[in-house]
């Protein structure tokens, strides 16, 4: 293995790693302030009691999301340090903000929000919540940003030695790309957190322990899980593939499988491209839907594979097309789910329906898969782009640092989140059963308070 | 602006140091202070709701010299790429064993979290002492201003060295002490009762060795990089820093003995900036000096980004860190005054 393809591989697992952190945390931001919200309106303390239980899932997540956000930093410049140094003008900008606008806020105000709710009124600790949950999606924003003008760059100019520089401030975060994006990516964000809560619920009803919290747990996530399901989809989901289509041609083509341009494209429900022969296997397909959902009419002309030099086609064709069909087929399966979910709680049957509180619960991780698949097709689609049209990947890794040193360290990264994994499930899965109810002051060992153990 | 960019960068690094140094410098005594389990707790609780944002000094000021200064960001990381990636594996089980001795009952697990504490605080310190050392005695960057370096060589400093070598290796030792006197300092003001004691008695003796190492420190650097004295040279008041090492120095005991601790910590925080000030006084206007030829020099104007970008971020990087010092300043605020055992934070 050459040190270019084994910094891509370094690269995408710590951030696939990372990212499963984050998107619980910006998620569960928001539903805890909603929890305090409710608590703050009704008096109801069981919200209370709902959001401190959250607020300690919360933490473990935000730490691992620390830890692990920490070498994605330093990644830029140890293994992509010649893109660092043609674009710093550009996305350092961005990843410093990101830092000084948002850490520092997240973590003072996750310190109120854990350790002060003594010394804090009601009012100011659901402010404390609300600091935090804006610190979360500022990032997440910066970070998108950042992502956004790698996929479509904008208000840029070439210095006289050849690297980036911003051209217009504004232009570069109103950049129309990363508010989509950002929409659709933070959507996904609390679709994850819903799923997660919902199926706590859905727990503790099968389980018959704490039932109460698992109630409102249950109805918690099934509202916000179907919100968010709805809008993953339309518009932001619609919106993103139409950006796409528009400026990545390439990138669709390969997502839908598309491999001769056609007028009235069909959408492929599922199928396994085969490269060689330049088709689809064993296809399952729509006719006139991809032209539809493009470009709003159903004979219009879209541009397949062979429209682009081989050389511009994405490089891991199959692993793209398949991300792309795993993110929608989940999306659909979500928005069902939720539905019927949704339908039984209006009839108020939802807490005693086995068959769909057992789907529930074990839907929880699919979120996880499908905002990793996402990521990994804009990623990949993007492909063999480092910059969209302006930097080849080949061009921006670290050429004086050898393949073997690379693969020291992407091994090392491999057994040291092994273990962080072990550890994070053992505690989690402690915390949830532990329970809301007595988390308030029976703590797993004698109550000492740091970021996790408020 | 390449001025401002480089005091920008450089006092960033400078807060880093010295709050992130105090929670490193209780990792590295948690090893010797703590004898029953309830100072050990008294310990991590003497930094939980503050280490996470100390930490996050490091990413602000990574993040901005990245965005003034690509080409240091990119050659330096790069060129130093083991060592970093070491100390990203040590930020890792640091924050992780702070975090999860807490959530078990076992004393196996306590133990070894414990331990693993001690271990990567007193590590990173030495690897951060090294790594200062290494951008003060100069890289054999290449024509191309990228570089590689090996882990170690023969231990000397030459045209081709390792990033371990005597000088480093002192750089090392004197960040290591230094980190735990700040950290001793820390704690005789927040710790109660006989932790306190303990933590002030081990503040008397790190002080002696600190002083040594310090003062053996200053005439290496001379001869490792007899360069660093021409910024001095040219402005003598600049000699006024080294001065100033050495009153902090005394600052740090008098106080101590005259049960000041508030005085003393804030002194051995200003012996972290200025020792910190004074190197960065020797490398100006260069960043990252070449072992071999002083034409390959990373420097300012080479490293500096776009106008553009720099003009646009002095205005945010201003409103945004006057925002982090307000919250700094309520956070430190609220949790002020001696941790104990029974008070807590929580509900
Ligand atoms: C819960 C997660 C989730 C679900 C159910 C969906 N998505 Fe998604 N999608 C993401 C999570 C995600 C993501 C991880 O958040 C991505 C990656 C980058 C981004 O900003 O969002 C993404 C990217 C992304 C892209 C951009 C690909 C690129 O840039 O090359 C498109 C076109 C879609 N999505 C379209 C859809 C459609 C049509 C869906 C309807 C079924 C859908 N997504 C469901
Ligand atoms: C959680 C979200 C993300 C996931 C799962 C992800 C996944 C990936 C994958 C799979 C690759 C390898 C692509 C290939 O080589 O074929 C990659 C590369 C890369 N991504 Fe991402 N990515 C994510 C977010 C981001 C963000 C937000 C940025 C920018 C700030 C970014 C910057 C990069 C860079 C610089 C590379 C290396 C160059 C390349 O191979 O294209 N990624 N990522
Ligand atoms: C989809 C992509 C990403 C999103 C949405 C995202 C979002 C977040 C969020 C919300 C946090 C706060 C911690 C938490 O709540 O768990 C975080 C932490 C962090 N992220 Fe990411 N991240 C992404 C990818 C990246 C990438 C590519 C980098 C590299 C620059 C990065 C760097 C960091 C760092 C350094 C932290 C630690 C912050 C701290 O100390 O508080 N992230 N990320």
């Amino acid at each position: 293995m050459n040190a270019l393809l084994l910094d891509r591989i370094h690269f995408a697992f710590t951030v696939t790693y990372h990212y499963l952190f984050p998107q619980l945390t910006m998620g569960l931001a928001l539903l805890m302030v909603v929890m305090k919200l409710i608590a703050l309106r009704t008096s109801d303390g069981r919200w209370n009691q709902a959001a401190r239980f959250w607020a300690r899932i919360f933490a473990i997540n935000f730490l691992l999301g620390v830890v692990t956000g920490i070498p994605m930093e330093f990644q830029f410049g140890t293994n992509w340090s010649e893109f660092s140094r043609l674009t710093g003008g550009v996305i350092g900008q961005p990843l410093a903000m990101e830092g000084i606008f948002a850490f520092f806020l997240e973590s003072t105000f996750l310190g109120l929000f854990l350790f002060g709710e003594k010394r804090l009124t009601r009012l100011q600790h659901l402010g404390a919540a609300a600091m935090v949950w804006v610190g979360s999606w500022i990032s997440g924003f910066f970070i998108i940003v950042t992502d956004a003008w790698m996929q479509h760059p904008l208000a840029y100019h070439v210095l006289e030695n050849g690297t980036y520089e911003v051209a217009s401030f504004w232009k570069f975060m109103l950049n129309p790309w990363a508010w989509i994006q950002y929409a659709h990516n933070m959507c996904g964000a609390v679709v994850t957190a819903s799923f997660v809560v919902a199926a706590t619920g859905a727990f503790y009803l099968l389980e018959k322990r704490h039932e109460e919290f698992g109630r409102l747990f249950l109805r918690l996530g099934v509202i916000a899980g179907l919100i968010s399901c709805v809008i993953q989809i339309f518009p932001t989901g619609d919106l993103h593939g139409r950006y796409v289509a528009r400026y990545q041609p390439a990138a669709i083509a390969g997502m839908e499988g598309l491999f001769q341009t056609r007028k009235g494209a069909p959408i492929v429900l599922i199928g396994q491209p085969d490269e060689r022969t330049q088709q689809i296997d064993n296809p399952l397909a729509v006719n006139d839907v991809l032209s539809f959902l493009i470009y709003g009419t159903t004979h219009a002309e879209v541009k397949g594979l062979d429209a682009f030099p081989p050389d511009q086609w994405p490089s891991a064709l199959p692993l793209l097309y398949y991300s792309y069909h795993i993110m929608a087929g989940l999306g659909t399966w979500f928005l069902l789910l939720m539905a019927v979910a949704a339908v039984l709680l209006w009839r108020g049957k939802l807490y005693s329906t086995r068959w769909i509180l057992w789907p529930i619960l074990l839907s929880f991780p699919l979120p996880y898969i499908a905002n990793t698949a996402g990521w990994m097709t804009t990623e990949i689609g993007r492909q063999p782009w480092l910059v969209y049209g302006l930097i080849r990947t080949s061009q921006g890794y670290s050429a004086h640092v050898s393949a073997g040193n690379a693969l020291f360290t992407l091994l090392g990264f491999l057994g040291l989140y092994s273990v962080l994994s072990i550890l994070w499930i053992v505690i989690v899965y402690r915390f949830i059963l532990t329970g809301p109810a007595t988390s308030a002051d029976a703590l797993p060992g004698p109550g000492t308070p740091t970021l996790t153990t408020a | 602006m390449g001025f401002v960019w480089f005091w920008i960068v450089a006092v960033m690094i400078a807060a880093y140091v010295v709050l992130d140094g105090f929670d490193l410098g209780v990792g590295i005594l948690s090893a010797f202070l703590a004898r029953a389990e309830d100072d050990r707790r008294t310990l991590i609780r003497s930094i939980g709701p503050v280490w996470d944002g100390n930490e996050v000094w490091l990413l602000a000021g990574g993040g901005t010299l990245y965005f003034a200064f690509p080409l240091l960001y990119a050659s330096s990381f790069s060129g130093f790429y083991l060592p970093l990636m070491i100390v990203l594996w040590l930020l890792i089980c640091r924050g992780a064993s702070i975090e999860l001795r807490m959530h078990t009952d076992h004393e196996v697990w306590r133990t070894f979290f414990d331990g693993l504490f001690f271990l990567s605080s007193a590590l990173l310190a030495i690897f951060f002492g090294a790594a200062l050392a290494n951008v003060i005695r100069g890289v054999p960057l290449g024509a191309d201003e990228y570089f590689f370096l090996p882990l170690w060589t023969n231990w000397r400093v030459g045209a081709q060295p390792g990033i371990l070598d005597w000088y480093t290796v002192i750089g090392g030792v004197v960040a290591l002490v230094a980190l735990a006197t700040h950290g001793a300092l820390w704690l005789v003001l927040k710790a109660p009762g006989e932790l306190e004691d303990r933590a002030r008695r081990a503040a008397s003796v790190l002080w002696i060795v600190l002083l040594l190492v310090t003062l053996i420190s200053l005439p290496a650097t001379i001869a490792v990089r007899p360069s660093a004295l021409d910024n001095y040279r040219a402005h003598p008041i600049l000699f006024l820093i080294p001065a100033l090492v050495v009153a902090m120095l005394i600052g740090i005991l008098s106080f101590t003995r005259q049960r000041k601790p508030l005085a003393a910590f804030l002194s051995s925080s200003l012996y972290l900036v200025f020792m910190l000030v004074g190197a960065a006084v020797g490398l100006y206007p260069t960043l990252l000096p070449s072992s071999t030829d002083p034409g390959r020099d990373i420097t300012i104007a080479k490293a500096l980004a776009g106008p553009h970008s720099l003009h646009v971020g002095i205005v945010w990087w201003s409103f945004g860190l006057a925002l982090a010092l307000i919250y700094f300043i309520t956070s430190y605020r609220l949790f002020r005054g001696k941790v104990t055992a029974e008070s807590g934070y929580g509900h």
